[in-house]
């Protein structure tokens, strides 16, 4: 099984390497990755409905139901543990991603973009108007608790940025079989031809409503860690701009591979951060150029920098197309 | 010997359009039966409606005792009739051993999504049903070519043989030879006939190739106006002078005869 | 009573805002199949533009029908520059690719001239007062109408006439018409289908300026007035179909009533109105509410 070992064992490594060197990172880098890699899940996510052909502009509905569902219980329902507050993200935003899918899987292309992009908007505006949910300001949430450990003073970064390490850990894991799998590797023949899969015996809509409900429920996940992170949430969180800036960091990222989610996410966060302090006046047009640059001279995004490394220290090369 | 298929009293409107009707066909198993007539005579809607993609105004499909009529194309298909298409539908994006290995795969998992999500694609027993498929059409050379590559007679097969992937009993094939130049169709035709026997497979094919049907089909239905106007063994049918009139044309005497093999 | 005539008066406000800031929207994307999402730069640019050259004509006491024809020039000029700009130097380099590169590409642009927007004129905000002030108030009963709003209603209703006789009747329009239907078949009958993208992208520009424009006076002219504006007119043109300048009525028109009567008797609903239209709309007729199915190809 020399297919499956080898990137996982680099990813294991990765992973210790990191979760070791945070303790020696100053505090704003730390909360910058955990962001970065709570963004990461919503972008892995999208990566498995691109395979298939299908981008939302609407990602936000779920990301935003996970950052509310962890602040509302956390404010409201009294339990302030982070695996609770996590557990119910993950049960919401599944379960809206089942309801919606049912019509959503109905769609292609920009028909599919723009109903995605409807429902999170509906979503947006219901949160603005809803004083008892803090409308255009949001409101604060709370540092969680850890099966009743509470971190003190900068303890507590570093716990979140662990927990969220290894969520991510996990969820990659999860997806980088989920692609070898038999589902998993229908994506791209569902982009080829759904007739073909249709007259094989396979259900089309079936199965993308099956990656709608497992992207959903990472985005809902990634927008509860968010929340945790940045100690808020506000309506902005199911704004058309946000599902585009995942969609931006997807495109960076490229759909080839799991790893690169979260190294893109990695990088387009970081690259925000040093845009705001180097150029306040013009990180967006940083940012845009970033995306354009991208697009013309590495359409298969950064993941794809992987593969040609890959070939040319000769090592055998990666399963990436399917 | 009962019918492997059979139509009954098959009929398709389209609001005041009768694309089919009277259509009443007993296919025995293992049969190889052409389906010839122009374009508009009802041939594609009894193809589409065999495989569920249309669904019949009256008239009943029975396949091996069992009513199918108006199911579902995924139902019929996994029940064992399959099809391949005028344009070959393939996964141009993916290399012909992993197009067949996705044919393969969903064939062994057959209890649904679930269990597709479990079952890694790379294993050998489906390594091996793949690589078998490859050669039983002669295409195993093309293994690692990219499908987008692939001349037209390859992709043909190799939409036919993810067809039967599944291992169907029946299987329609529609114009398997349309966009395959005079030297290569008898060739392709072969190679497809001999695959499908070797498998036991019944095969109702759509050809507008008069030579093909002749030298392949052990019965011929001539497709005219929504209806079949005529059932019999390819030679009788295509000396008949109305199936000549209406949809063959005259057979042309040839100065070389016999002249087409390569 | 006085509640309905007030829902349907400001409904038709609203509408004609809506059918302002979709109509060059539609136009890209049914002729282009671009959903442009720079289409709220043209505004802002459009909205700036207006708000201080139109801002300084009537400081310097020109006489006031000048103000609101000048209006229209910098909207014109504003578009072809920028229009031209954007197509020639960056869209053209990305024909061919898929849609959603596309869009993606629009969006980059976008947020590049968010920023040249802030370096231009700064965080500051621009209030261009004079033409609301000049247009005075008209009294309906109990209800006090702006003349501005009125002129609005009107200006929307001729564009769109003017829009409609343009594509149907003009050597010109039957060109874009074909090229909506089916850009494949107008390159084979000889059409410069290059020319007609500059062209239809640069009218685009233009009319997305002149939205932003006209409503000038009625917003505070700051930072961000292009993010909702695209996602608003983007609704409209789901609404209506695609490239449907009679769509764009259409949905206009459906979104503004809802939106009004939601205002005043649900407002909780207010801001989210007109994504459940859009989202019906998908729903039962996804191809939008004026277009025919497009036909299928294999």
């Amino acid at each position: 099984m020399t297919m499956v070992s080898r990137p996982v064992l680099f990813g294991a490594l990765a992973l210790i390497i990191v979760a070791v060197v945070a303790l020696a990172l100053p505090s704003w880098l730390v909360s910058l990755t955990t962001l970065a890699f709570a963004n990461a899940l919503v972008v892995l996510g999208l990566i498995i409905l691109w395979r298939a052909g299908l981008v939302p502009f609407g990602q936000a509905l779920f990301y935003a139901i996970g950052a509310y569902a962890v602040a509302l219980i956390d404010r409201y329902g009294g339990m302030h543990d982070v695996f609770v507050l996590i557990t119910a993200a993950a049960v919401l935003s599944a379960f809206a991603a089942f309801l919606t899918g049912f019509l959503l899987a109905r769609y292609r292309e920009i028909f599919f973009a723009m109903l995605s992009l409807a429902m999170s908007m509906i979503l947006y505006g219901a949160l603005v108007k809803t004083e008892t949910l803090g409308s255009t300001d949001g409101f604060h949430v709370e540092a969680p608790t850890y099966l009743g450990y509470a971190p003190q003073g900068a303890m507590h970064l570093l716990v979140l940025f662990w927990l969220v390490l290894a969520f991510s850990a996990a969820s990659a894991l999860l997806v980088f079989l989920y692609f070898r799998s038999v589902a998993g590797a229908l994506a791209v023949p569902v982009r080829d031809s759904e007739i073909r899969l249709e007259f094989l015996g396979v259900s089309v809509n079936g199965l993308i409503h099956l990656n709608l409900v497992i992207s959903g429920t990472l985005a809902g996940i990634g927008g509860a860690f968010a929340a945790l992170s940045i100690e808020h949430v506000d309506p902005n969180m199911a704004y058309w701009t946000t599902s585009g800036g995942f969609v931006f960091v997807t495109i960076l990222a490229g759909a080839g591979s799991v790893a690169a989610a979260f190294v893109g996410s990695f990088v387009f966060e970081f690259l925000k951060s040093i845009a705001y302090d180097i150029l306040p006046g013009t990180w967006q047009i940083f940012l845009g150029a970033v995306l354009l640059v991208t697009i013309l001279f590495l359409p298969e995004g950064l993941g794809s920098l992987f593969g040609r490394l890959r070939q040319r220290l000769n090592l055998k090369p990666a399963n990436v197309s399917s | 010997m009962s019918a492997i298929l059979n139509v009954r009293e098959l009929e398709k409107t389209f609001g005041s359009l009768i694309a089919a009707h009277n259509i009443n066909i007993a296919v025995p198993p293992l049969q190889t039966v052409g389906i010839i007539g122009a374009n508009g005579a009802g041939k594609t809607t009894f193809v589409n409606m065999i495989t569920g993609h249309l669904r019949p105004t009256k008239g009943s499909i029975w396949f091996e005792g069992r009513d199918i009529t108006g199911r579902p194309s995924r139902e019929i298909t996994r029940l064992g009739i399959a099809r391949s298409f005028q344009v070959p539908q393939i996964f141009a994006s993916l290399t012909v051993l992993e197009n067949i290995c996705t044919a393969t795969a969903i064939a062994r998992t057959t209890s649904g999504l679930i269990h597709q999500a479990l079952t890694p694609l790379h294993s050998s027993a489906i390594l091996a049903d793949s690589d078998s498929a490859l050669e039983l059409f002669r295409i195993a050379g093309y293994r690692h070519a990219l499908a987008a590559t692939l001349p037209q007679g390859a992709r043909k097969l190799l939409d036919i043989a993810m067809a039967i992937a599944g291992a169907p009993r029946v299987v329609l094939l529609d114009e398997p030879t349309s966009g395959i130049s005079i030297e290569e169709k008898f060739d392709l035709m072969a190679v497809v006939i001999a695959a499908l026997k070797r498998r036991g497979i019944t095969v109702l094919f759509v050809e507008h190739d008069m030579d093909i049907v002749e030298r392949y089909a052990d019965r011929v239905l001539a497709f005219y106006d929504g209806t079949v106007i005529a059932d019999g063994p390819p030679v009788e049918t295509l000396e008949n002078p109305r199936i000549q009139e209406l949809i063959s044309g005259p057979k042309l005497k040839l100065a070389v005869p016999n002249g087409r093999h390569a | 009573m006085l509640t309905a005539f007030a829902i349907l008066t400001d409904g038709l406000v609203y509408a004609a805002y809506l059918f302002l800031i979709a109509i060059g929207l539609t136009l890209i994307f049914g002729v282009m199949r671009i959903l442009n999402v720079t289409h709220g730069s043209f505004y802002a640019f459009g909205a700036y533009g207006s708000a201080i050259a139109v801002g300084i004509y009537f400081d310097r006491g020109f006489p006031a029908a000048g103000g609101f024809l000048l209006m229209v020039l910098v909207a014109m000029v504003i578009g072809l520059g920028l229009g031209l700009i954007l197509e020639r130097g960056l869209l053209r380099l990305f024909y061919g690719k898929d849609e959603v590169i596309v869009v993606l590409v629009t969006y980059a642009a976008f947020l590049i001239l968010e920023d040249v927007i802030k370096l231009i004129w700064g965080p500051n905000s621009y209030a261009l007062y004079q033409p609301l002030a000049l247009a005075g108030t008209i009294d309906v009963g109990s209800l006090v109408l702006s003349g501005y709003d009125i002129g609005l209603i009107v200006f929307a209703s001729l564009l769109a006439i003017g829009a409609s006789f343009a594509l149907k009747r003009t050597r010109w329009g039957h060109l874009l018409t074909v090229v909506i239907f089916d850009r494949e078949i107008a390159a084979a009958l000889g059409i410069n289908v290059t020319a007609v993208y500059t062209i239809t992208f640069v009218i685009g520009a233009m009319l997305g300026a002149l939205g932003g424009a006209v409503m000038a006076p009625k917003i505070a002219v700051t930072l961000g007035i292009g993010v909702e504006v695209i996602v608003l007119a983007f609704a409209v043109v789901a609404i209506g179909g695609m490239g449907s300048i009679g769509g764009a009525l259409l949905g206009a028109l459906i979104v503004g009533e809802c939106r009004a009567a939601a205002v005043h008797l649900v407002p909780q609903i207010e801001l989210f109105v007109i994504y459940a239209v859009m989202a019906l709309v998908l729903i039962f007729r996804p191809q939008g509410l004026f277009t025919r199915i497009a036909p299928r190809k294999i």
